[in-house]
Parts: structure tokens; C-alpha cells; sequence
């Protein structure tokens, strides 16, 4: 009976952490840290600069080895896995970076067909069709996928960033700041394409986040960081109504308040 | 890969009905992993003569952005031949998706315009043009940087030029002794079989002596702190340059002449005539240790010749090459860092360029050199 609720509760559970400790060379950056994302929803990191939010981030992308602990992605342990089976996880995921990391020598429509020339079996031509496609699913102009990166405003950067996170469609998507430096009409371009990509592809999304309308607009679950462990977890509303003292800070300062009050009117 | 997880449509012959409407079926996972085989088919596919055709999609069992994009544009192209075509049986969610795909406007592929040889000729030749001005240009601003300092010397970044005296001097000490001990070992063994039946061995020291220090021991050292620091300043002005950190120091009221250019190009204007003569030292007893093994003659009779073969003026003839070399070496590797665009790809390939040109304009000097020693009977 406990096994098989176990079992349950693992094939909606996209990502597992458990007792998870990391540290960059003697400073700890999480100690004894567990979470756990389900299918489909759309999860967010909060919390004060330097708490350790990407670094989670990258522990469960495996670009970091953590100290100790467990993380389980698709109910597969990230920790320890040979070449092959890290592959066939990744080609599973989508990441956004915040700076972007598109690749400079290459242009946009190139930057998302590289995905997939690299890990599908399509003619050049679909490719190509369909890279375009997924450069105007992000918002971007038809014209901008010849461009460079280096020719793209900030804004358009994040975008085709987006576009090449969502080039395999994957089942799970990274997103690290996706509207830090964007324009407010920009922003909630991105919100929309958020929830849309959620909602018609049953993307699970987790993401790290300062932009409190982002979290009050598509966010279903917000976990809270600071000092290298999680404050609390739940809804915004939820949230909103806790206690804990870097919480309500963080919720009702005066920013805060003006986006819950956005969000309130909206509904 | 199951047969489930392949992207599949198939004609109905069987079932065209009474109205005359062809029944298309489509199964399988139509994802980019799934559709590749189909879309292979769809290209050479016998469409029924049907003007009406009628698709049921509720066997898809997945359907992304993709699978989407192939059944929308396979719909657009029957549509195209004049038939009118129906979807019918999508999950709800997958309608969206469809919606979500047919309001995406896509710009059709653009021919890549040819240019032809003249024109690409003449492309090459503005492109060097444009260089060679740039190139002016940069030591121009180097030159009025430098007239800056000269008048306020309070400017001067002493401790800037220290650290790279270390980095680009101090720190080359062992590959330049290395290589100018092995260079003056090979000028010995090539000597020694010549001189030998001459019975004229002792000459092994005017040979090893007057070829290290006028030519052999400035250029080998300038082509190494080439390979070495030229290319290390490209890539790091050229880094600066990709992360904006050169606007900001321009923004900051910093010249970045002033900050990068001129500490380097004093640094090495310094470091190379010292290393110079570190070359010429070990150049020497790589010859000397030669000339003891194969010829005989022992060290001190080696230093005496050496006393009498090589003048003031042939020690000072390498020597005053140096620091030429050392200003067209940090000038050519802060200018190429200075050409970077905006990608990693411009990096490395003005990094190239700069040993590349650096190495070029070193021999080039030195062949002016030669010619004016010659005509100064140097």
C-alpha cells in the first residue's frame, strides 16, 4: 500500500531533491535542501541575491556536483549517471541561461536548428521550418532569426534564448530569470508565453525569479531561499499570508505590495 | 523506438463516402522525435484525386510544436492544390496548439544572394584597405596616448607596467634561455663540420658569437614573446571588448590607450632588449658546450676569441632592435583586440591575426634593419 502510494507520488513528481548540500570551494551553499516539483506546474525559486537559487539551478542541471544528497529528475537520479544517460535526460529538458548563451558565431535560426540537426533525424528543410516557428512562437519578428546575437536588443536575446530552450520540446523547462531586462510589454509577452507553453504542451516549468508580477501572473507554486534552505513553500497567496519575517519582506515591500495589488484587480 | 511512438497517416480507400470526401487517418506520436520517417513519406505521398479530404486526428497519441507544424503545413499545401481539407477528432488541447502554430507567420526562406569574383575581389581589397587605415590610425592614438604621459608622467601606471614586465618578461626567462641554448647548440653542430676542414676551429666562436647576437637571439626572442604576449593581449582586450568592458572604461573617463595599450607597449619595450640579452648569454654557451664537445676547443680559449671576434657595435646591433620589435608586437596585439566584434568566433580569429601579423612585421623590421646597418657599414 505505502509502496505502491510511493510509486504514485514518483511518476508526478518531475523533480525530486532530497537532503541535497552543495558548496563553492568552503562557502555552503545549501545545506540539507529538499523540494519537490510536480508534473505540469509551473515552479518558482525565490529569494534575496546569493541565496543560492541558480546554484540549485545548476546542481539539478548537473552542471554542478553537489556535496551530498539525492536529486532525482523523471525519477532518475542525476547524480552519478554514465554519458549516455545524461544525454537522454538532457534531450528531455530545456534551459534558458540569463545572460541567454546563445551561441555568438552563429545566428538565431541557426542557434535553434543546431539543437535539432544534432539530436533528430528531420530533412534541413523541416529544420528550418521549424526553428523558424519556434523564433515566432517567442515573439521575435520573422526577420530576426538571420540576425546574430550580437545584433539582437536585450529583450530579443532573452527571446531567442527561449526559443532554443523550447527548440526539442521538451518535457521540462529551465528558466533562470526569464524577464530580468526585459521591457514591461516584453515581460508580460513572456508571462503569456510561459503559461501557454504549460498549458497546450503540459510543460513542466521551474524557474528563478526577482519579478514579482511574473510570480503573481503564472506561477503555481513558490518556494522561498534564504541562508541555503527553504523558507517555506506554497501558492503566492499562501505565501503572502505567512509569518516568517523574510517572507513578509519579501512580499510586502513596497514592490511587492504594488504587484499583489496588480494581481488582485486582475482577477 | 515502438511502432506507437512513429508518427503515422494513412489514406482510407475503403472508406471515401457517399459525398465523395477522402478519410485520412493519422496515429502515432507526432513529435519531433516521432515524426522524421513520416516527413520523409509526406514528400513523394499519392494524394487521392478527391477534392474534399477529411483528416481524423484522434489516434494521435502526442502531438508538439513540431507534429503540429507538419500537419499544419501539410493541410496548407493540399489546400494549395485546391482541395479544401478538414481536421477533425483533436484533443482539445491540441486544437489549441494547431491555433497557437497556424498564427505564427513565417518569412519564406530568402535565396542567398552570389557575388561574383570581381566583386568579392574587390570586398578583399576595401577589407585590407580599411586595415591598413585602422592600423594608422591606432598608432596614431598610441602616439598622442604616449605624448600624454610624456607631458603629465604622474599618469604613468608604473605598477600596470611592472606586472606585465613580470608576466610577459620575467615569466618568458626559461622557454626563451631554453630555445636560444638549443639554437646556439644547432648553429655549433651545423658549424663545426665546416670549420673542421678548414682546420679552422677556433672560428666556431665568431661564428655562434656574431650570428646569436646580431640576428639570431632578438628575432627568435621577439617571434616567442609574439607567440607568448601579443596573443595574450588580443585575447584579453578582445574579451574586454565582446563584454563591453571597454566602453565602460571610455565611459568611466579612462582612455583605454592610456590604461591598456601603453603599459603593455612600455612593459615589452623594457622586457624584450633584457631578454634579449638572457637569449644571447645562453645562445652562447649552447655554442660554447657544442664547441668543446665536437671541436675541441675549451671554454676559455672559446671566451677569449669571443672577446676579440664580437665588437661593441655587433652586441649593440641586436640589442637596439628590441625594442622596435617589442612596440610592433604590443601594438599589433592590442590592435587586433581592439578589431574583435561582438562574437567568441572574432576572438579567436583576431587572436590568429595577431601573432600572425606581429611575427610578419618583426622580420619584415629586421630585414629594414640589415639594410640600414649595411649602408651605415655596421
Amino acid at each position: 500500500m505505502n509502496a505502491a502510494m510511493e510509486q504514485m507520488q514518483n511518476t508526478n513528481t518531475v523533480i525530486d531533491v532530497r537532503g541535497l548540500h552543495t558548496r563553492y570551494g568552503k562557502t555552503v551553499v545549501h545545506e540539507n535542501l529538499s523540494l519537490a516539483v510536480q508534473k505540469g506546474e509551473i515552479f518558482s525559486l525565490v529569494g534575496g541575491s546569493g541565496c543560492g537559487k541558480s546554484t540549485l539551478l545548476r546542481a539539478i542541471i548537473m552542471l554542478l556536483q553537489p556535496v551530498s544528497g539525492s536529486i532525482r529528475v523523471f525519477g532518475q537520479e542525476v547524480i552519478g549517471l554514465n554519458d549516455e544517460q545524461a544525454l537522454q535526460l538532457r534531450r528531455r529538458w530545456g534551459v534558458m541561461f540569463e545572460r541567454g548563451a546563445l551561441f555568438s558565431s552563429l545566428t538565431v535560426a541557426e542557434n535553434v536548428g543546431m539543437v535539432l540537426r544534432e539530436h533528430t533525424r528531420l530533412s534541413p528543410g523541416l529544420i528550418d521550418e521549424v526553428a523558424a516557428l519556434k523564433i515566432a512562437l517567442t515573439g521575435l519578428p520573422a526577420d530576426a532569426g538571420a540576425k546574430y546575437p550580437s545584433e539582437l536588443s536585450g529583450g530579443m536575446h532573452k527571446r531567442a534564448a527561449l526559443a532554443r530552450a523550447i527548440a526539442l520540446d521538451p518535457e521540462l523547462l529551465f528558466l533562470d530569470e526569464p524577464t530580468a531586462a526585459l521591457d514591461p510589454l516584453s515581460a508580460s509577452g513572456i508571462d503569456e508565453l510561459v503559461r501557454n507553453l504549460r498549458d497546450m504542451l503540459g510543460l513542466t516549468i521551474m524557474m528563478v525569479t526577482h519579478d514579482l508580477d511574473l510570480l503573481w501572473r503564472v506561477a503555481d507554486r513558490v518556494a522561498v531561499l534564504e541562508g541555503g534552505n527553504i523558507l517555506g513553500v506554497g501558492t503566492m497567496e499562501e505565501l503572502s499570508k505567512s509569518e516568517h519575517p523574510v517572507i513578509r519582506d519579501y512580499f510586502y515591500g513596497p514592490r511587492g505590495r504594488a504587484a499583489r495589488e496588480q494581481a488582485w484587480k486582475k482577477k | 523506438m515502438t511502432a506507437d511512438q512513429i508518427a503515422k497517416l494513412f489514406i482510407q480507400t475503403d472508406a471515401t463516402s457517399a459525398s465523395g470526401i477522402v478519410k485520412l487517418r493519422c496515429t502515432g506520436a507526432w513529435t519531433v522525435q516521432g515524426i522524421a520517417q513520416l516527413e520523409r513519406q509526406l514528400k513523394d505521398m499519392a494524394w487521392p484525386a478527391g477534392v474534399g479530404l477529411e483528416i481524423d486526428s484522434s489516434a494521435i497519441t502526442a502531438l508538439d510544436t513540431s507534429g503540429a507544424w507538419l500537419l499544419h503545413r501539410t493541410v496548407g499545401a493540399l489546400e494549395q492544390q485546391g482541395r479544401s481539407v478538414s481536421v477533425i477528432g483533436l484533443r482539445a488541447e491540441y486544437g489549441l496548439l494547431m491555433d497557437l502554430i497556424s498564427a505564427c507567420e513565417l518569412l519564406p526562406p530568402s535565396a542567398q544572394s552570389d557575388t561574383g569574383l570581381l566583386a568579392s575581389i574587390g570586398k578583399q581589397f576595401l577589407g585590407s584597405l580599411e586595415n591598413m587605415f585602422g592600423m594608422l590610425a591606432f598608432v596614431g592614438e598610441s602616439a598622442i596616448a604616449m605624448m600624454r604621459l610624456i607631458v603629465q608622467p604622474s599618469r604613468i601606471r608604473w605598477k600596470t607596467i611592472l606586472l606585465n614586465i613580470q608576466t610577459a618578461g620575467f615569466e618568458a626567462l626559461p622557454i626563451v634561455g631554453l630555445l636560444s641554448f638549443l639554437m646556439g647548440v644547432v648553429i655549433a653542430y651545423q658549424g663545426a663540420d665546416q670549420l673542421q676542414r678548414f682546420g679552422a676551429n677556433i672560428y666556431i666562436a665568431d661564428m655562434v658569437g656574431l650570428a646569436m647576437l646580431r640576428e639570431l637571439s632578438p628575432l627568435l626572442t621577439a617571434i616567442i614573446v609574439a607567440g607568448r604576449s601579443g596573443s595574450a593581449y588580443a585575447a584579453q582586450i578582445g574579451t574586454m571588448k565582446v563584454t563591453e568592458e571597454i566602453d565602460a572604461l571610455r565611459t568611466i573617463g579612462i582612455s583605454p590607450q592610456e590604461l591598456l595599450v601603453l603599459p603593455k607597449m612600455l612593459a615589452l619595450i623594457i622586457a624584450l632588449p633584457l631578454l634579449t640579452v638572457f637569449a644571447d648569454v645562453t645562445g652562447i654557451i649552447g655554442g660554447m658546450i657544442m664547441a668543446r664537445s665536437k671541436l675541441d676547443v675549451s671554454f676559455d680559449v672559446f671566451i677569449v676569441r669571443l672577446g676579440d671576434a664580437v665588437s661593441l657595435s655587433s652586441f649593440l646591433t641586436g640589442i637596439v632592435k628590441a625594442p622596435v620589435f617589442a612596440a610592433i608586437i604590443a601594438l599589433a596585439g592590442c590592435f587586433r583586440g581592439f578589431q574583435v566584434g561582438s562574437s567568441a568566433d572574432s576572438v579567436g580569429r583576431q587572436t590568429t591575426l595577431s601573432v600572425v601579423q606581429a611575427i610578419f612585421l618583426v622580420i619584415l623590421a629586421d630585414a629594414l634593419f640589415s639594410v640600414v646597418f649595411n649602408w651605415l657599414s655596421i
